[in-house]
């Protein structure tokens, strides 16, 4: 067994709305992250994928507070530190965050060395520019970007530079873990391919030991990552390998989400695109029980009481009250179904 | 599988340039295209390829520059406002972004009244507009009674984008034009959506154009593709015979820059 760079217990985490309401975003997530592997989280808008990412790094500022739970990163537990020092010795250093806008994440009106001089500065590593600017053009030969990039204003970066510019800014100080919230979603195919190829590359150089990548896009999560999390209204319904998550997905949700998995490839003439019923629920009260079960086919009584993640061999893990074997029988029966039609 | 094989809409040399001298630039660049009736097709191409562009085109939104459009085999004559009421009833549009889709003043009674009066209803009792409204709605499986007296932003974008096909259920237009009508809602979402415009296709015989930047939409839904680059058509053909099998170098790369789960997407032609 490999070493683990991250490992998260039970973490809740809540926003507190202007009416003092609490809206559990992220409620009782447990992970870990083996070195040298790369966790996918999967799942719809709302659904706590990106509040997550969030509470991993320690980023608490309001609205978004800190309730229970453990954060450890390469042995060192981060819950409970004071998000300033947590922003000064862990964010850069240990763990790094690649935003979804990555367009606004550089000030328009500074260069691009400049940005990195900050990165440096920030983390009290005393160094002169010309230091900086060998440091930095060593990352940038290793990562493929060229070197003028670093002269230039984000303004003169295309969508898809910008955001390896980004990418290569926040593995300069070498993280142990990146994650990478969305990379993709506002660029075209061409750019989104090279985007990926530099985060596998990433983890081939040994530059990140670990990654977690967050996305909607299932054919994307599928070719990028080890395993695969599926989560619903802030919590974990499935964990499995990627494979098994596309091909043999067990919790109903994941197996709806999976049918709408949209690819320019043969085989998918044969599936039937397959939509799921009604509106995730609103975090504010979401309902007892399993929180897929209004939405659920395969909805019964049991589904109200409290639903506990059952563990199966090989790691897979999903949230429901149906066993292996039933789940199975229903999918093999609505397939059939579907064929006769 | 289309037994009626009749032209409803065709552009002949569609050109479109905008801008002058130094800042010209050429976005749509003489397109040639048939459309027959009842069938779905998709215009695929990269972010700034003129797909929009030819959109607006086909809709009369903006002047044409050069070449021509040809309307169930007579030229398009839209000159008057009169003119272009007239043709809208044939032709409609669904865009990308439904929050910017409808009036904000407007509430939701009034965006599907609006329909009703087109189609020329607009003398009909209010108890069959109710029901007109009511059957609208239930087609795409929202309640008429949650809906009056809210406004379009108190949906969801999900809602709206639901609520933009129960138009076009009232209207039945002989065209329907889907401006990436699925890209910012979600991938679950999505297959209701498709599901919904492709039950209007088959019931009133509509012909639908995508136009979409998602290949695997593209061949999913549509019976012919044109793949478009730098406002130029260059290749176009059965969906199996422009995905599975592309020509075109430009088309080749397009397909294996999008990720793949049943065969082995190559990262190393980067």
């Amino acid at each position: 067994m490999n070493e683990v760079m991250l490992e998260v217990i039970e973490l809740t985490t809540k926003y507190i709305t202007r009416y003092n309401e609490d809206v559990y975003a992220v409620d009782h997530v447990s992970l870990k992250v083996e070195a040298g592997k790369s966790l996918g989280i999967a799942g719809e808008s709302g659904c706590g994928k990106s509040t997550l990412a969030l509470s991993l790094m320690g980023y608490y500022f309001a609205p978004l507070h800190y309730t229970s739970g453990e954060i450890i990163i390469d042995g060192k537990n981060i819950s409970g530190m004071d998000p300033d020092v947590v922003r000064k010795t862990i964010l850069g250093t240990e763990i790094s965050y690649i935003p979804q806008a990555a367009m606004n994440a550089l000030n328009p009106t500074r260069k691009i060395i400049n940005f990195i001089e900050d990165v440096y500065q920030a983390h009290d590593e005393y160094k002169t520019k010309k230091e900086i600017y060998e440091l930095a053009g060593e990352v940038c030969t290793i990562l493929g970007l060229p070197l003028e990039v670093l002269q230039k204003y984000p303004v003169e970066l295309s969508g898809g530079m910008k955001q390896r510019t980004v990418i290569a800014v926040s593995v300069i100080l070498y993280p142990k873990i990146l994650i990478a919230d969305e990379p993709s979603s506002a660029l075209d195919v061409t750019s989104q391919k090279m985007v990926i190829k530099m985060l596998k590359d990433l983890m081939k150089d040994g530059f990140i030991k670990s990654m977690i990548f967050i996305t909607h896009e299932l054919p994307l999560l599928y070719n990028v990552t080890d395993d695969i999390m599926v989560m619903y209204a802030g919590q974990i319904v499935e964990k499995a390998s990627a494979k098994d998550a596309v091909f043999d997905p067990l919790h109903p949700y994941s197996k709806g989400l999976m049918g709408s998995i949209i690819v320019p490839e043969s085989g998918l003439r044969d599936v039937k695109l397959a939509a799921i019923p009604g509106v995730p629920p609103n975090l504010k009260n979401p309902p007892p029980g399993c929180r897929f079960a209004p939405r659920c086919k395969y909805n019964r009584n049991e589904c109200a009481a409290n639903v506990n993640i059952r563990n199966l061999e090989g790691g897979r893990a999903y949230r429901c009250v149906l066993s292996e074997n039933e789940l199975r029988d229903y999918y093999l029966k609505e397939a059939d179904q579907n064929a006769r039609k | 599988m289309l037994e009626n094989k009749e032209i409803i809409l065709s552009a002949k040399g569609l050109t479109k340039v905008f801008g002058f001298g130094r800042t010209r630039t050429l976005a749509v660049d003489h397109v040639d295209l048939d459309l027959y009736k009842g069938e779905v097709v998709s215009i695929v191409g990269e972010s700034g390829s003129g797909k929009t562009t030819i959109a607006k085109l086909l809709l009369g939104l903006i002047n044409i520059t050069e070449g021509d459009i040809y309307f169930l085999g007579k030229k398009r004559d839209i000159s008057s406002r009169k003119k272009r009421k007239e043709y809208w009833k044939n032709i409609q549009a669904i865009f990308q972004d439904p929050y910017s889709s409808y009036n904000i003043f407007h509430k939701i009674d009034a965006v599907l009244l609006d329909c009703i009066r087109l189609r020329g209803g607009g003398k009909l009792p209010k108890e069959k507009k109710v029901e007109l409204m009511e059957e609208a709605c239930r087609f795409v499986n929202l309640k008429f009674a949650e809906l009056t007296n809210k406004y379009p932003f108190e949906l969801s974008g999900g809602q709206m984008q639901r609520l933009m096909i129960a138009r076009i259920f009232l209207l039945k237009p002989k065209i329907l034009l889907a401006d990436e009508p699925t890209s910012m809602i979600d991938a679950c979402s999505r297959a209701t959506i498709l599901d919904m415009l492709m039950q209007l296709r088959n019931e009133i015989g509509m012909t639908i154009i995508f136009i979409t930047h998602d290949i695997g939409l593209a061949y999913y839904v549509s019976d012919k593709v044109f793949i478009m680059e730098h406002g130029k058509i260059v290749e176009s053909g059965t969906a199996d015979a422009v995905i599975l099998t592309p020509r075109e170098p430009y088309t080749r790369r397009l397909i294996s820059d999008v990720p793949k789960i049943y065969e082995e997407w190559d990262l190393s032609t980067v």
